[in-house]
């Protein structure tokens, strides 16, 4: 019972920084086609930034507030610059440049921040933990569990019921149809890969009094929601969620009954998922 | 036709002498730069040719490089062994994980193929027993090349670079073969309109799984290589950062170019010696290269200079 509680609790924790950064991932791709390699390194920067903000002002609300914002802006630079001049061309080009990309701003990760680890403190309120069962539990994994359905439920009201989250997803269902009704699709490009780029790294100054910084963050998770949009839909709002819990608790039940075999899970989840029903849980037909 | 061929004997002739006119250290370089060239000229059979970015490969380059390392273990010590056991088990992975791959298109293929790759590289991971885990596999000893009348050691850098050299070249030479051949036509117009080609009858899923699996055997072959160059196999091989290093070195040469991919290996290795002589941060430069190629010269930087070439012919003759 114990083990289960706690397995529960870390693979829901981590499946719901999972989501933070699989949504973005999912809406990007929904919006402007692309499958963003570099959406690993934004949540590193995200979690670096935040760490680098909390140097200057030792408060963690203010480096979740101020990292991600700034991640974002670096978003509509590279989106303006960069991503705008490859939509027409092939999938494979647009997930090439942004693996450069990758390759870029990992090693400047590096640079800035050499490749050592870093830890950034849980703000006081959440530090500690809390008795459960015989054993105890970290406060701020138990904040992971609360804030990640809040922030998903926030983010879906505002795809429902507002007017920028509606356009948002008419340009997902028809691009040429949007651009036809009026919406300026190159700034509406530009703020959804700002968004996505948000998310990605507000998902990083979450994670980073959960993990320790390393420059090697982003390649891990990378991966891992790459996966997640496969499987719950690309371009799927709801698949992202189911997509990264179910990752979430089969990484954290897995070594209970795969043990060793557990680091393998992911990826056969992800080919019986592909081979079985390629659009995913909740994905559009292909 | 007639002018050509000198001109394109004119790298080999370079790789034959270069061992003579440099220092060894360039000769391990060198000997690197031609296993990586069969490794990306392998993968561009997929890219290049049958228009399938897979970004797996590594696991069959490491599928390749733990055969070698298995047998050697356990008292296969010919090279006339290794080899065609590092193609067999290689192309052997190719063809059960292409059956499943070669069904899916562009980004999903790249994922299902990411994920296979992934897949055979947790299994050198966490089966310690087999593959002696994270540390890898080293070789104790690495079999001398036995020929009638002839035995070489392959310890001497000079004699590895030979042998690695012939085996690549024999290696290269198969896959101008194959795509000039019939297979080869099918194979360009499976890339550029695969609807047409089931429709006037050929299998389409077929072709793809033979390119996969030759890609897949041909990797393998380089993974062998590199095992007995580097002494050794590690699961580093089979990780998705190194399936990224075909895929680098064929967009830095141009994929639709034949020697594209050996072009992009050399400029690879060649931009690494440079600038990690003056820093640790090659990938920030690499990146930095990378991004202008993709933007502006996506035939890579052999390609665009053939196309120079050939426009600047035409002009000429018109």
């Amino acid at each position: 019972m114990e083990s289960l509680v706690t397995n529960l609790l870390n693979g829901l924790s981590w499946g719901m920084l999972l989501f933070l950064i699989s949504v973005g991932l999912t809406t990007v791709f929904g919006v402007l086609g692309v499958l963003n390699f570099a959406h690993g390194s934004f949540f590193m920067l995200g979690a670096y930034l935040c760490m680098q903000m909390m140097h200057v002002m030792p408060s963690f609300w203010v480096g979740i507030l101020v990292g991600p914002a700034a991640v974002a802006l670096l978003g509509v630079v590279i989106e303006v610059f960069l991503l705008r001049r490859v939509y027409g061309r092939d999938v494979s080009f647009q997930l090439l440049l942004t693996f450069a990309i990758l390759l870029v701003l990992d090693d400047a990760v590096r640079l800035i921040w050499g490749p050592g680890y870093h830890v950034v403190d849980a703000p006081a309120v959440l530090a500690g933990s809390v008795p459960l069962f015989s054993h105890s539990y970290p406060v701020y994994r138990l904040f992971l569990v609360v804030v990640g359905p809040l922030i998903g439920l926030g983010l879906w009201s505002f795809f429902h019921y507002t007017r920028w989250g509606k356009i948002i997803r008419a340009a997902a269902v028809d691009r040429e149809m949007a651009e036809g009704i009026g919406i300026r699709v190159p700034l509406l490009f530009t703020a959804v890969f700002a968004f996505g780029t948000w998310l990605a790294a507000l998902g990083g100054a979450l994670a980073a009094p959960h993990q320790s910084l390393a420059p090697s963050m982003g390649d891990k998770i990378i991966i891992e929601s790459f996966i997640v949009v496969v499987i719950g839909g690309m371009g799927s709002f709801p698949g992202a969620f189911a997509g990264a819990l179910l990752l979430g608790l089969l990484e954290s039940f897995g070594t209970v009954f795969a043990g060793r075999a557990q680091m393998a899970l992911p990826y056969i989840l992800l080919a019986l998922i592909l081979l079985l029903r390629p659009r995913g849980f909740f994905g559009k037909e292909i | 036709m007639k002018s050509k061929l000198p001109l394109s004997l004119l790298p080999l002739l370079f790789l034959i002498a270069a061992p003579f006119c440099l220092p060894t250290y360039w000769t391990f370089i060198l000997s690197e730069i031609l296993i990586m060239a069969l490794f990306a000229m392998s993968f561009n059979l997929l890219f290049g040719y049958s228009g399938l970015l897979s970004f797996g490969q590594a696991g069959f380059f490491g599928v390749g490089a733990y055969s070698a390392a298995l047998l050697l273990r356990h008292g296969g010590d010919s090279l006339w062994l290794l080899l065609p056991a590092g193609i067999a088990s290689a192309a052997l992975a190719a063809v059960v994980i292409g059956f499943l791959c070669v069904r899916r298109d562009e980004i999903y293929f790249a994922m299902i193929t990411l994920g296979f790759g992934m897949m055979l590289f947790s299994i050198a991971h966490n089966w310690t027993e087999l593959t002696g885990g994270s540390d890898g596999l080293p070789l104790a000893a690495i079999p001398p090349l036995r020929l009638p009348g002839l035995e070489l050691s392959l310890f001497d850098p000079r004699n590895m670079y030979f042998f690695i050299l012939a085996v690549v070249a024999l290696g290269i030479f198969f896959l101008w073969r194959l795509v000039r051949s019939p297979f080869g036509l099918i194979l360009t117009a499976v890339r550029e309109n695969k609807e047409r080609l089931a429709f006037v009858g050929a299998d389409v899923r077929l072709v793809r799984l033979a390119a996969f699996t030759i890609a897949g055997g041909l990797a393998g072959l380089a993974g062998t290589l590199f095992c007995l160059f580097n002494s050794m196999a590690t699961p580093d091989f089979m990780h998705w950062s190194y399936s990224a290093k075909p895929v680098l070195m064929t967009v830095l040469g141009g994929a639709g170019n034949f020697f594209g991919p050996a072009f992009g290996a050399a400029v690879f290795f060649l931009l690494e010696q440079l600038i990690t002589s003056v820093t640790d941060n090659w990938m920030i430069f690499l990146g930095a290269i990378l991004i202008p190629v993709v933007i502006f010269f996506p035939r890579g930087i052999l390609g665009t200079l053939a196309g120079y070439y050939r426009e600047r012919r035409e002009k000429k003759q018109p």
